[in-house]
């Protein structure tokens, strides 16, 4: 329902006549997003949130991950998607949580405008800790034109371009194409462990399995814990505010 | 206009376009403008009674919901918060499967409009069909709360769901996750788990060893996936979602 009258909007703004008083419902355009972090034990590294145009993505499911997103997916930098969305005239909030998004904590950005732009759609991302490419994901949700207040939950993603081995690796387990997680923030991970697995059986991006973790804080073939580290979809909410 | 669903905006805006840009404007769900301009575009929206026929349906291997706890309330009243802590009703229901403590709550605060009880257990591929019945002007929203009972602290529900959309003969379909009270440790151990699969302890104050905090459930491991201390097996895992709701207006 929400869609055909969003097209119906648009032709009617693109062919000049909308001069009269719908504005109630049609010139609202500030947006103002909130991510909560709805998991028990995993945090989000800093997140990335953008407004950009129907064609453009961060990551599409069943395709590869871009150089960029590999960067954010393995090591939670966000700098090379942010330099790509800004090639693309797309208006992003980089990092609203100033860091580190905890179980339970939510973040609020700045209001994007997208008056006047062709930033019709919604893209979010943050790499999960500690996961070795594990990322929330939104990809590419249509804007609506009415006002109001609309929750979305987010899946978690793999990024497809390492092994879940469950190691951490705090010296280089954060740079793309290095094995390993860079860290638990949580404090709670082990060490010692053989690793769950050296194979990446799915090179696109995907839904993530979930890690597997176990019981042995020295040893074993996780350096997670199965009793802390796992989630279940959804592990976030999104709250998107439309005025 | 600030609206909390989905589907009452997108009902808004069509009653909107439809009655007319002139009249009132768009307000929100709940204001008496929006009430007047409804009343006039249908009038089966104004303040008498509604029925509602709800259907509870269990949708997991092996987790038998706790006897339920639905609630039909205004907007203000909530039967928990994400991210924050538990009240110790929600806790004695998502710990103990007990829905006493949380209905009297739900009672007694000033949102409320009425409420439903389960008789029994739903047991997995089970459901539980009543019947809701009230009198309330304008906005109605609604709220679920059963424990699975095969875990510590689990339960599934709806979390203020607004139904002010529903027109008679209108249904609504929702599929509920299962979120963690965050009061009781997930040690699945022996002794701590009051459904059929160990008859441990249910209700339990204290709420060391915890996150404090309601999140969504990372599932349980069970004995057959490396915890040799639970007392769960494979069949008691579960996944999203662990519930299916359907509410149907009647009147």
């Amino acid at each position: 329902m929400l869609k055909p009258m969003t097209r119906a909007l648009k032709t009617t703004f693109s062919t000049g006549i909308f001069a009269l008083a719908a504005s109630g419902i049609a010139n609202a355009q500030d947006v103002t997003v909130s991510v909560q972090n709805l998991t028990q034990g995993i945090y989000f590294t800093p997140i990335l949130i953008a407004a950009h145009g129907a064609d453009s993505h961060l990551f599409q499911s069943g395709q590869a991950a871009s150089a960029s997103l590999q960067a954010m997916a393995e090591g939670g930098d966000i700098s090379g998607l942010a330099t790509d969305l800004a090639a693309l005239s797309a208006q992003s909030v980089e990092n609203p949580a100033g860091g580190l998004l905890g179980p339970a904590q939510s973040a609020t950005a700045t209001t994007i405008t997208t008056d006047g732009t062709a930033n019709t759609h919604l893209s979010i991302v943050a790499m999960m800790l500690p996961t070795n490419d594990g990322f929330i994901g939104l990809d590419g949700w249509e804007i609506p034109t009415a006002a109001g207040t609309y929750t979305l939950t987010l899946n978690a993603y793999d990024a497809g371009t390492e092994a879940n081995d469950e190691l951490i690796n705090s010296d280089t387990g954060g740079v793309p194409g290095t094995a390993g997680i860079p860290a638990a923030p949580g404090g709670d991970a082990g060490t010692g462990g053989t690793g769950v697995t050296s194979q990446e059986t799915n090179s696109m991006v995907h839904i993530h399995r979930g890690t597997l973790g176990d019981l042995n804080t020295t040893g074993g073939v996780s350096d997670l814990d199965s009793r802390t580290h796992r989630w279940l979809n959804p592990v976030a909410r999104v709250t998107v505010v439309v005025e | 206009m600030k609206s909390s669903t989905f589907k009452t905006i997108l009902k808004n805006s069509a009653l909107c376009v439809s009655v007319g840009f002139a009249l009132v404007g768009c307000g929100g769900s709940s204001s008496s403008s929006s009430s007047a301009m409804m009343d006039e575009a249908d009038n089966e929206s104004d303040a008498s009674a509604r029925a509602y026929s709800v259907s509870v349906i269990n949708l997991t291997a092996n987790q038998p919901f706790s006897p339920v706890a639905f609630i039909a309330h205004k907007e203000g009243y909530h039967a928990w918060v994400d991210g924050t802590a538990a009240s110790n009703e929600l806790e004695q229901l998502a710990e103990g499967g007990d829905n006493a403590a949380l209905l009297a709550q739900a009672s007694s605060d000033a949102n409320y409009i009425g409420h439903y009880s389960g008789t029994a257990p739903i047991g997995p591929g089970g459901q539980e069909n009543f019947q809701l019945t009230f009198d309330v002007t304008g906005s109605a929203s609604v709220s679920l709360v059963t424990m699975l009972v095969n875990t510590n602290d689990a339960y599934t529900g709806i979390n203020g769901k607004s139904i002010e959309a529903l027109d008679v003969g209108d249904s609504l379909t929702l599929l509920a996750p299962v979120w963690d009270a965050g009061t009781e440790a997930n040690t699945e151990a022996a002794g701590t788990i009051p459904g059929p699969a160990d008859g441990g302890e249910g209700f339990n104050a204290s709420r060391s060893g915890d996150v404090d905090f309601v999140a969504f459930h990372p599932g349980v491991i069970s004995q057959d996936d490396g915890l040799a201390s639970s007392a769960l097996n494979s069949t008691h895992r579960f996944d999203n979602p662990a519930a299916r709701v359907i509410i149907v207006r009647t009147q």
